[in-house]
């Protein structure tokens, strides 16, 4: 059994636009959502400055009743059930009634980790002698599977209910996992993202490993410079992408809107070997992984119209380009459009893949090619690679048949899937 | 301690968590936190923390596990408050 496997339904909450209207208008105008964090200065953070979504209270109390929100201190879980129950109500699904789940939905829902204010809540407690007084959702707040718990209550998931964790790769791996359960058969929907917690707390680590840019303090908009000769390093972004991935029958039996088809992908690790590492990517496994989910995907390298790159602001991005020219045996003028959602939302960590994957999938069926901000002054070994053109500034609109979008993760993982523009009726 | 006003003061505090909304309007003595309030159990410790917070005393585990029904946490608070 091989089913064909579409996108019917998109959800993000993203740092430059809660909601898919906000972030589609956001990455269109090329809005960065990157702000001067007062509590990392505050803990005298080199890098002052984040990507945090705006979920106000009001917004919150649409998708969690009182008693949830009472106790609610895990962002990630807010972002992701945001972002999954918005791609399940695109997707015009509703939540069935009644005792019985709906068994042929499901979720992948990836996370990093889970809840890190409330279980910081709960090592003061503990500390204090006060385990008794943890409450009764600090283990579902904090359990690495608790943002496809909820989200599998809310929505009657009657499927598999689980999530994936890969690093930086989260997102990508979430979605490539569900096409493959469509694929095969054992679902006919299965809702597929990922989230990451925001704040100090999460970031603090790469903060610690200078990782994070501490040059852009004073000019928070323009501190996420992906392929610029100025990138220092990445900003911290959070927040949560979603797709509801839906076998091709079912979507036409439903006269589903179709944003576009999974034709499939990679997903390997260069095993921390020849120059991979923890938390460098060994790049004869990023190329295999690109060449592998070409031929998945059973197209010609030719033929990709557009790249959303990973791309994170860091020294590794002309080695990123390089990796994908060599791929692709494409460079020059001949290179596809290059697209970094980064430079405007930050590195988002285990939520980049979906929501950079939400960006490709509004792209493709609606024909444009974001503008990449912060990289005015362009790498010169990039440039040297890819004629500048191709790595678009201003807004174009374009017809885009074919979408090749990769992740990369500490622990030397990476994912790669390809995207197909589904010919609207 | 007045049993009227107990009950009240019980309402406010079980009513985030009660899913059944008539049972909350005709608490009285009788009435069992899971059968009737529909309170999931899981969140019977947060009762018992939010309790434990408006009257300022400490539920120990045993008494906790018999806090089951309205007449139940009055015999306790008022116990707890007698003590103090």
């Amino acid at each position: 059994m091989s089913n064909r496997v579409v996108i019917t339904g998109l959800g993000v909450v993203s740092p430059n636009g809660v909601g898919v209207a906000a972030f589609r208008e956001a990455i269109k105008k090329g809005i960065a959502g990157i702000r001067y964090e007062a509590q990392m200065a505050a803990l005298q953070f080199s890098c002052c400055i984040g990507g945090t979504p705006d979920v106000p209270v009001a917004l919150q109390q649409q998708y969690f009743d009182e008693l949830e929100l009472k106790q609610l201190s895990s962002s990630g879980i807010i972002y992701g059930v945001i972002a999954g129950m918005d791609a399940w109500a695109d997707a015009q699904l509703t939540v069935p009634e009644g005792d019985s789940p709906d068994w042929d939905s499901g979720t992948i829902f990836g996370a990093g980790s889970s809840g890190v204010d409330k279980f910081r809540e709960a090592i003061y407690k503990v500390d204090e002698l006060q385990v008794r007084r943890l409450g009764s959702t600090a283990v579902t707040q904090t359990m690495a599977s608790g943002i496809s718990a909820y989200l599998g209550g809310k929505l009657g998931l009657g499927n598999q209910v689980t999530t994936n964790s890969s690093a930086c790769t989260t997102g990508a791996e979430s979605v490539l996992l569900a096409y493959e359960r469509i694929k095969h058969g054992h679902a006919k929907r299965m809702l597929a993202g990922s989230t990451s917690d925001s704040g100090p707390y999460i970031w603090g680590g790469f903060d610690a490993m200078k990782v994070s840019t501490f040059k852009h303090n004073d000019q928070p908009a323009r501190g996420s410079r992906p392929m610029s000769a100025t990138a220092s390093g990445i900003v911290p972004g959070s927040g949560a992408g979603a797709l509801l991935l839906e076998s091709l029958d079912s979507a036409l039996a439903r006269g589903a809107v179709i944003y576009a088809e999974v034709l499939g992908g990679n997903i390997n690790s260069g095993g921390q070997r020849n120059g991979g590492s923890m938390t460098a990517p060994n790049s004869a496994a990023v190329q295999r992984c690109i060449r592998d989910a070409v031929q998945a995907a059973g197209i010609s390298a030719a033929d990709i119209d557009l790249i959303n790159g990973h791309l994170t602001a860091t020294g590794k991005d002309a080695e990123e380009v390089r990796n994908w020219c060599e791929a692709l045996q494409r460079s020059g003028k001949d290179f596809p459009y290059l697209n970094a959602l980064k430079s405007m939302v930050g590195h988002c960590l285990s939520a980049s893949g979906s929501i950079e994957l939400v960006a490709t999938a509004l792209q493709l069926k609606e024909g444009f090619v974001f503008p990449n901000i912060n990289c005015e002054d362009l790498h010169p070994e990039i440039a040297a690679l890819v004629d500048p053109e191709r790595i678009p500034q201003q807004l174009l609109y374009k017809d885009i048949h074919l979408a090749a979008k990769a992740s990369f993760g500490f622990g030397d993982v990476n994912a790669c899937i390809i995207l197909k523009q589904y010919p609207q009726p | 301690m007045d049993k009227v006003a107990f009950i009240e003061q019980l309402r406010e505090i079980v009513k985030p968590y009660a899913k059944n909304q008539a049972a909350l309007a005709n608490i009285n003595a009788s009435t069992d936190f899971i059968n009737d309030l529909k309170i999931n159990s899981a969140n019977l410790v947060d009762v018992v923390l939010d309790v434990e917070e408006k009257y300022d005393i400490v539920i120990q585990n045993e008494e906790m596990e018999r806090m089951l029904n309205v007449q139940a946490a009055m015999d306790i608070v008022e116990a707890k408050l007698s003590e103090k």
